[in-house]
């Protein structure tokens, strides 16, 4: 399973040293080149979501990002990566907007309202969040899963293969968050090879053959 | 509680690495850095040039001025405070700044003691020459450091010089014994567990900047290539031709910093960079303030 990071600008470097840690494979993205390497989800870091989402235009990256995240790439936001993903957003605009939630940016205030607190995650127990300047989620349409609440606002949600927190899961040593997305991303790789072998039994070829291991091969190829 | 203060702030300086910081004198000028993609801005009277073409004493800016620019734009605002001048911080951290710069460009208030930092509730930046300033800086409750540079020059020497020197002296603490951290720790007077820990991770515990100088993508991808986390531009910016074609260009420079066909084509065309000053022509060296 491989990861890429989007590396703009921001705390890429912390969700690289967290995927080690679990031993997943990852790589940033800079550029447009670096597209064309195969990967199974991304994440989009916290940092300054203006400056993402004009350096995303500039390296001619949006395009093809939102066109993967459109065909169901699991991707994982954090901060100004949920801000990125929102569909609506308060105090800014949308960017991916494939999340269908409404994200307030700078929500808490400025620097000396940042804070941290503990709180449930998704029913895996109570976890370590760090909020620096961070946004929170004022209405989460009715099909996405919140998982996290902090002070009555939603902070982390869960829609399809999108997962997005307003907290620093990389920040805190602890990798629930980063986990529970590498468990996401097998989630869908099973499910395709499971509609793969439907599709292929269908055309009577031997659907039984097939690892869990092709199945995330040929996962890639559809994607790329 | 205070421990978490300390930390929520250095993590905020994490959340600016591989950005542009720009210093911004009106909310005209703060927009223009906005939309070019700096992850922040200073705010500022004068820019550094003009601060060394006046002369005089230098002080914090005006309130009034740095809260018209915190409204104008929604990435994050910092300003300057001179060195050991704690009410001057006082009255930023009133304000709700985000992060305090106690800096040599303006006139140094105290020629002995810098602010204990570790008594606010906001971050501080500071600028070092070297590791020891560095970690002085630190153990007084700095939450991110930059190299001081020579501001409003538009000389990279003196940057490259202090981002050298900085990571030289990590890479021979870590090569050291640790019997030899304890003369080296009192000759830079710093306390060892801070040396102690530089040689286990092999960088300082906080985010490191370049400063000083800059005016060019080419300078800004430099720094970064010596080890540079970020890049404040100064009088870079808004004393050139086209300060918002240029600071795009510094922006794109310093998230492809290895890139050189992409730092080729940024370089193109960006109209007249600053003139500049040599180090050799200045009479004020801002980076001797404070050590």
């Amino acid at each position: 399973m491989t990861i890429a990071i989007l590396a703009l600008q921001g705390a890429f470097a912390e969700h690289k040293a967290m995927l080690d840690r679990l031993g997943a494979n990852c790589f940033e993205i800079r550029k447009l080149q670096d597209l064309s390497r195969p990967f199974d989800g991304l994440i989009l870091p916290g940092g300054e979501s203006t400056v993402m989402k004009k350096l995303l235009r500039d390296l001619y990256l949006f395009d093809p990002l939102f066109s993967k995240l459109q065909d169901g790439l699991p991707v994982f936001g954090t901060c100004a990566g949920l801000l990125l993903l929102a569909k609506r957003v308060t105090g800014g605009e949308p960017c991916f907007g494939t999340l269908s939630v409404t994200a307030r940016r700078n929500a808490y205030g400025r620097q000396l309202e940042s804070f941290y607190t503990n709180q449930d995650f998704g029913g895996l127990g109570s976890i370590p969040m760090p909020f620096i300047r961070a946004p929170y989620i004022e209405q989460a349409d009715d099909f996405v899963t919140v998982l996290s609440q902090a002070d009555n606002h939603i902070v982390a949600v869960r829609e399809q293969y999108q997962l997005a927190t307003a907290f620093h899961p990389e920040l805190t040593g602890d990798p629930t968050v980063h986990r529970y997305f590498l468990d996401m991303i097998e989630e869908r790789a099973n499910q395709q090879m499971t509609h793969l072998s439907f599709h292929q039994d269908c055309k009577t070829w031997q659907a039984g053959s097939l690892s869990p291991k092709m199945g995330l091969c040929l996962t890639k190829t559809e994607n790329n | 509680m205070e421990n978490n203060r300390s930390k929520l702030n250095r993590e905020l300086a994490q959340m600016l690495k591989g950005g542009v910081i720009m210093d911004v004198t009106t909310p005209d000028q703060a927009e223009i850095a906005q939309e070019a993609g700096a992850c922040a801005v200073m705010a500022l009277e004068r820019i550094p040039a003009d601060i060394r073409a006046a002369g005089g004493v230098s002080r914090m800016s005006d309130p009034k001025m740095i809260q018209n620019i915190q409204a104008a734009v929604s990435i994050p605002v910092m300003a300057k405070v001179r060195i050991g001048h704690f009410v001057e911080a006082q009255i930023l951290e009133a304000i709700g700044i985000d992060y305090i710069d106690e800096s040599e460009v303006l006139t140094p208030a105290d020629d002995v003691y810098h602010i204990d930092k570790t008594k606010f509730q906001a971050p501080f930046v500071c600028g070092a020459r070297d590791l020891g300033e560095a970690l002085r800086r630190i153990e007084e409750g700095a939450s991110m450091i930059r190299t001081k540079g020579e501001p409003g020059t538009g000389d990279i020497v003196q940057a490259v010089r202090h981002m050298r020197a900085l990571n030289s002296a990590i890479r021979r603490v870590r090569s050291m014994r640790e019997d030899e951290l304890f003369e080296t720790a009192k000759q830079m007077g710093v306390s060892c567990s801070l040396l102690q820990s530089i040689q286990k991770n092999g960088r300082l515990p906080v985010v490191n900047f370049a400063a000083g100088g800059v005016a060019t993508p080419a300078d800004a991808a430099l720094m970064m290539q010596l080890g540079a986390e970020g890049v404040f531009v100064g009088s870079g910016i808004f004393k050139s031709g086209n300060p918002g074609k240029r600071a795009a260009a510094i922006v794109q420079a310093v998230t492809n910093y290895k890139d050189s066909k992409l730092l080729a084509q940024l370089s193109d065309d960006l109209g007249e960079a600053m003139v500049g000053i040599n180090e050799q022509e200045i009479h004020l060296l801002m980076a001797e303030r404070g050590k």
